[in-house]
């Protein structure tokens, strides 16, 4: 924990992160509008898309995960929040099941994968991606089968109701149940 | 279904005394006093399949777990249709038919009307724990009118019985085995080349998933209507179809 | 129409022509001495006996299992009056020396031999297998001398009623796994009423090590006909099916041949003996699914249908085949009749237990110095069989556990020794009889290796039908993979366990609810095992 400015009890640290997925939760997340403002006064949002910070830090108490498991980046940072967060939120369907990004599980190896999206497809002259980008893993995996996962917020999107209730209930500040589908 | 008598078999269900038709499955019987029994392959109107496991309850007496669908009320049975491990056994096996297939909500013409994406929700599968098994199966677009989504399909076999047992016709049964069964169309052929399907559509209408849909629908404007082949069964069953002033 | 074959004058001809002989050699034929090269030793015996103008005063008889397969192929030689000797690994050199050295020179050739005196041998008792590699199992002469088809005269001579009392008072249980009470089953389908009935002998035989049934119905096809027979007409079915599996292709042959043979002597078919009493028995051949051993599946597969169960009640002896009444019996517990009904129910009840009476086959395999098919009175200990018979462990290894009842059954650990191997004990220690494979493993076998190939097995054997088998076996394939491969974690043992319960309790049938079997009585003897090849999983600052 960073020390406290105030005598007041520090607000809980969350994250968000962006893994295999559209950004399409994050857009969910964007959609909770002012409420992002009341949200301010109960959790200090310490990394994100939407903050400006290069690595997951330290201490964070919950952090909301999109996206699945489909590179050695995301296995990378999956492994890093899950050691630096006290609870790990699946966030959305891809984080939760594998959903649209693990649809590339279907075509077969990653190679042939990436061939087919690049060298085949019509409209990219046939290049293929360089080395700056990283490499795919065999299959793209929900979180949890890569790392223990918390707590599960399925959607595609969730909504950004269903994404305040499953926070408030999570903050303290309502407990009432929240309910939960896929899709 | 058409009934002449009076329900006269008294069992109890979750501590409600029920009173059943003789010959009546617990699950009808249970459906009637208004007791939620989940379930996906029992098809009101056709034969019990018995295979989803889903609707397995605990009768007293009986050391294992019986489906209430397949299970016919015996006088004064006690049923229990909820219990810890019961909800445990069927949350998993929900998690089995979402792990087996690739059940894709985001893409899935049926999404918001999917019994499968209902039962996720009424049992709590807010994820599933074992491995995604990722199969690779082939759709088959080759009917004029339907589609048939292999990677949907959850092996109720509520299309089989429907068109077996209603319309007649049998296009569909099973092939292979264990995590290789399958539905094929007459002798494997495509759909659009089976020559017994006469086109009625009944099968989709009874789909509990994205499985089989029509032609043309976008995610989540699939409808499906099970309750169809009850009414044409009870219908046949009570001679609606047949001129009775003919008869006399 | 035929004359009735009169039993004792074949028995009393076959005992003539047998004593003009002053030697018989016989050569063991059954498939695993056939695999080990019995064929050419057989053709190198007859061809000396010629050779050596020996055919007036030697007999070779091609005969059934022997039983110590391990040092096959075996020959016994049987001198008029004399001692026989029992000769191992026998190729066509040795064959050669049999006739040549031993039945012309009477020389002992001592280093072939093999002592009968062994525990392998004297601690068997043979019933269902009292003729297997004594008599050749292609004529109906060599069974009705060693007293076939006795039992059908008598048992035509008596009320049906009376032969269920017979079997009832010999506390005869199925021995094709769960040791249901044989007499109840008879008694149910002998009550129940229809145009036709049913009776069922499943020799689908599917345990992976499993060779029991096959060796019944190839070594002593008439003794399964006649015990159909009996239980046809206890029942009053006039119909028999023998489900065969299409691996068994001799088994096949065999009772097709004994099924002609016995027609034709009016054993079979119409008016049995003379008497009012018709059997018709007709072959089907399995397609090759495990899921056929199971009874309802059986019957979908003789009707043509795909080979699925389906859900009981109504159990088969209410609506079976066809819609009638059907029982369904397993080809030992039908090799048991005729023996109990020509020496009476006491003399069964003398051997095994109170509960279990009488004597179970085993194909004995696994890490064990004499291994092949015994058959022992129930209630012998573990350790017997395995100690004693077996011979124990080769090369000075320990025992760790013995495997019983296939992909259905569990693995007991060594120190249940004293354990009596009966239905119920077995059961106790978290394992069944089941049909009878009984592998034993030394110390060198990892035991969650052993869950995972029996799950294996059990995934890909899974007919499809219900959810928690289909894929919940394949799942729990794929843990005990992850496991076994030393990069499972506490999550997935727990996750293995949760499938365990759930595929043991909501499957449709005892396939699906016994395949569990394997991993769960593993996990009870020999979890830590399974402990010392899980890995630690990255875990968070609230979990560290």
């Amino acid at each position: 924990m960073t020390s406290p400015k105030h005598a007041a009890p520090p607000l809980p640290r969350l994250a968000t992160i962006w893994l295999g997925g559209c950004s399409g939760c994050h857009m969910s997340f964007v959609d909770l509008d002012e409420w992002l403002i009341e949200l301010r006064r109960h959790a200090q949002i310490v990394y994100g898309p939407l903050v400006d910070r290069k690595e997951f830090p330290e201490d964070v108490d919950a952090v909301l995960v999109e996206g699945a498991v489909t590179n050695t980046d995301n296995l990378e940072l999956a492994h890093q929040l899950r050691a630096r967060s006290k609870v790990v939120i699946s966030f959305g369907d891809c984080a939760v099941t594998g959903n649209v990004t693990a649809l590339r599980n279907l075509v077969g190896e990653p190679g042939e994968m990436v061939y087919r999206v690049y060298a085949e497809h019509p409209d990219r002259d046939g290049q293929m991606p360089s080395e700056v980008i990283p490499d795919l893993l065999p299959q793209a995996l929900p979180l949890h089968h890569v790392v223990p996962v918390d707590l599960f917020l399925p959607g595609c999107p969730p909504p950004a109701a269903r994404i305040r209730e499953a926070l408030e209930s999570l903050l303290g500040i309502d407990d009432s149940p929240h309910g939960i589908r896929f899709g | 279904m058409a009934r002449r008598q009076r329900p006269n078999v008294p069992v109890v269900i979750d501590g409600h005394e029920v009173m059943a038709y003789p010959d009546e499955s617990v699950l009808s019987a249970a459906d009637r006093e208004g007791i939620r029994i989940p379930r996906l392959c029992a098809l009101e109107g056709t034969s019990v399949h018995g295979g989803c496991r889903l609707c397995v309850v605990e009768v007293a007496e009986r050391h294992k777990l019986m489906p209430a669908c397949g299970t016919t009320v015996v006088e004064d049975m006690e049923v229990r249709t909820r219990s810890r491990s019961l909800d445990e056994h069927r949350k998993l096996i929900c998690e089995l038919l979402l792990a087996e297939g690739n059940h894709v909500c985001a893409v899935c013409v049926s999404n918001g009307a999917c019994e499968l994406q209902d039962l996720a929700e009424e049992l709590g599968v807010d994820h599933v724990r074992p491995d995604y098994q990722f199969p690779r199966r082939s759709v088959d677009a080759s009917h004029p009118k339907y589609t048939f989504d292999p990677n949907r399909c959850v092996l109720c076999t509520r299309c089989v019985r429907t068109c077996a047992e209603v319309e007649g016709a049998h296009v569909w049964d099973l092939a292979g085995r264990a995590s290789g069964s399958h539905l094929i169309a007459d002798l494997g052929q495509e759909w659009g080349e089976a020559p017994s399907c006469t086109w009625c559509g009944k099968c989709v209408a009874v789909c509990p998933t994205g499985a089989l849909a029509w032609k043309g629908k976008a995610v989540g404007e699939m409808r499906h209507d099970p309750s169809l082949v009850a009414f044409l069964s009870s219908a046949r069953e009570q001679g609606e179809w047949v001129d009775r002033e003919a008869l006399r | 129409m035929a004359k009735v074959i009169d039993l004792d004058d074949v028995a009393v001809n076959e005992a003539e022509a047998r004593s003009r002989y002053r030697w018989r050699i016989k050569v063991c034929s059954s498939t695993a001495c056939d695999a080990s090269g019995a064929g050419p030793a057989y053709r190198a015996v007859e061809q000396r006996v010629e050779e050596q103008g020996l055919e007036h005063d030697v007999q070779v008889v091609p005969t059934g299992c022997m039983g110590l397969c391990s040092a096959g192929p075996l020959v016994r030689t049987e001198p008029r009056g004399g001692q026989p000797t029992l000769f191992q690994e026998v190729n066509e050199r040795v064959g050669a020396d049999i006739v040549e050295r031993h039945v012309k020179g009477r020389e002992d050739l001592a280093e072939h031999q093999l002592d009968e005196g062994l525990p392998f041998f004297t601690r068997q008792e043979r019933v269902v297998l009292s003729n297997a590699g004594r008599i050749d199992p292609e004529r109906l002469e060599d069974y009705v001398a060693e007293g076939g088809y006795r039992a059908l005269v008598s048992a035509l001579r008596m009320r049906p009623r009376g032969l269920i009392e017979t079997i009832e008072a010999s506390g005869l249980r199925g021995r094709g796994g769960a040791g249901y009470p044989t007499a109840k089953k008879w008694g149910m389908l002998h009550d129940a009423v229809a145009d036709e009935k049913y009776v069922v002998a499943n020799g689908d035989e599917g345990d992976p090590g499993a060779f029991m049934d096959r060796a019944v119905m190839e070594d002593d096809p008439h003794r399964v006909l006649e015990g159909v027979t009996l239980a046809a007409y206890a029942t009053g079915a006039s119909k028999a099916f023998l489900y065969v599996r299409a691996e068994y292709p001799r088994a096949i042959k065999r009772l097709e041949q004994a099924i002609r043979t016995a027609k034709r002597q009016r054993l079979l078919g119409r008016n049995i003996l003379g008497s009012d009493f018709s059997l018709d028995v007709e072959i089907r051949t399995g397609a090759g699914a495990f899921v056929c051993g199971e009874e309802t599946a059986l019957l979908a597969s003789i009707e043509g249908q795909r080979g699925q169960p389906r859900m009981r009640p109504p159990y088969p002896t209410e609506r079976g085949l066809y819609g009638r009444p059907t029982m369904i019996n397993n080809v030992e517990t039908l090799a048991n009749l005729p023996d109990i009904v020509r020496r009476g129910p006491e003399w069964f009840r003398r051997m095994g237990t109170e509960v279990s009476p009488g004597t179970k086959v085993f194909a004995l395999a696994g890490s064990l110095r004499h291994t092949g098919l015994i058959e022992v009175p129930m209630g012998l200990t573990l350790g017997e069989i395995i100690e004693e018979i077996g011979g124990g462990c080769p090369d000075g290894r320990a025992f760790k556990a013995a495997q019983t009842g296939g992909p259905s059954g569990g693995c007991v650990p060594a120190s249940f020794r004293d354990l009596p191997v009966d239905f119920e004990s077995l059961r106790q220690a978290g394992s069944i009889m089941g049909s009878g494979g009984l592998i034993a493993m030394d110390e060198g076998v990892s035991m969650p290796e052993v869950a995972r190939f029996y799950m294996d097995f059990s995934q890909d054997e899974s007919c499809g039908k219900c959810t928690p088998c289909r894929v919940g076996t394949l799942e729990m394939h794929r843990l005990l993979e992850r496991i076994c491969a030393g990069e499972g974690s506490h999550r997935d043992l727990e996750l293995l366990e949760q499938l365990s319960r759930t595929v043991r309790e909501t499957s449709l049938c005892g396939l699906g609810q016994s395949a569990p079997n394997p991993v769960a009585s593993t996990l009870e003897h020999f979890r830590d095992e399974y402990l010392a090849l899980l890995r630690d999983e990255p875990v968070g600052v609230a979990h560290g």
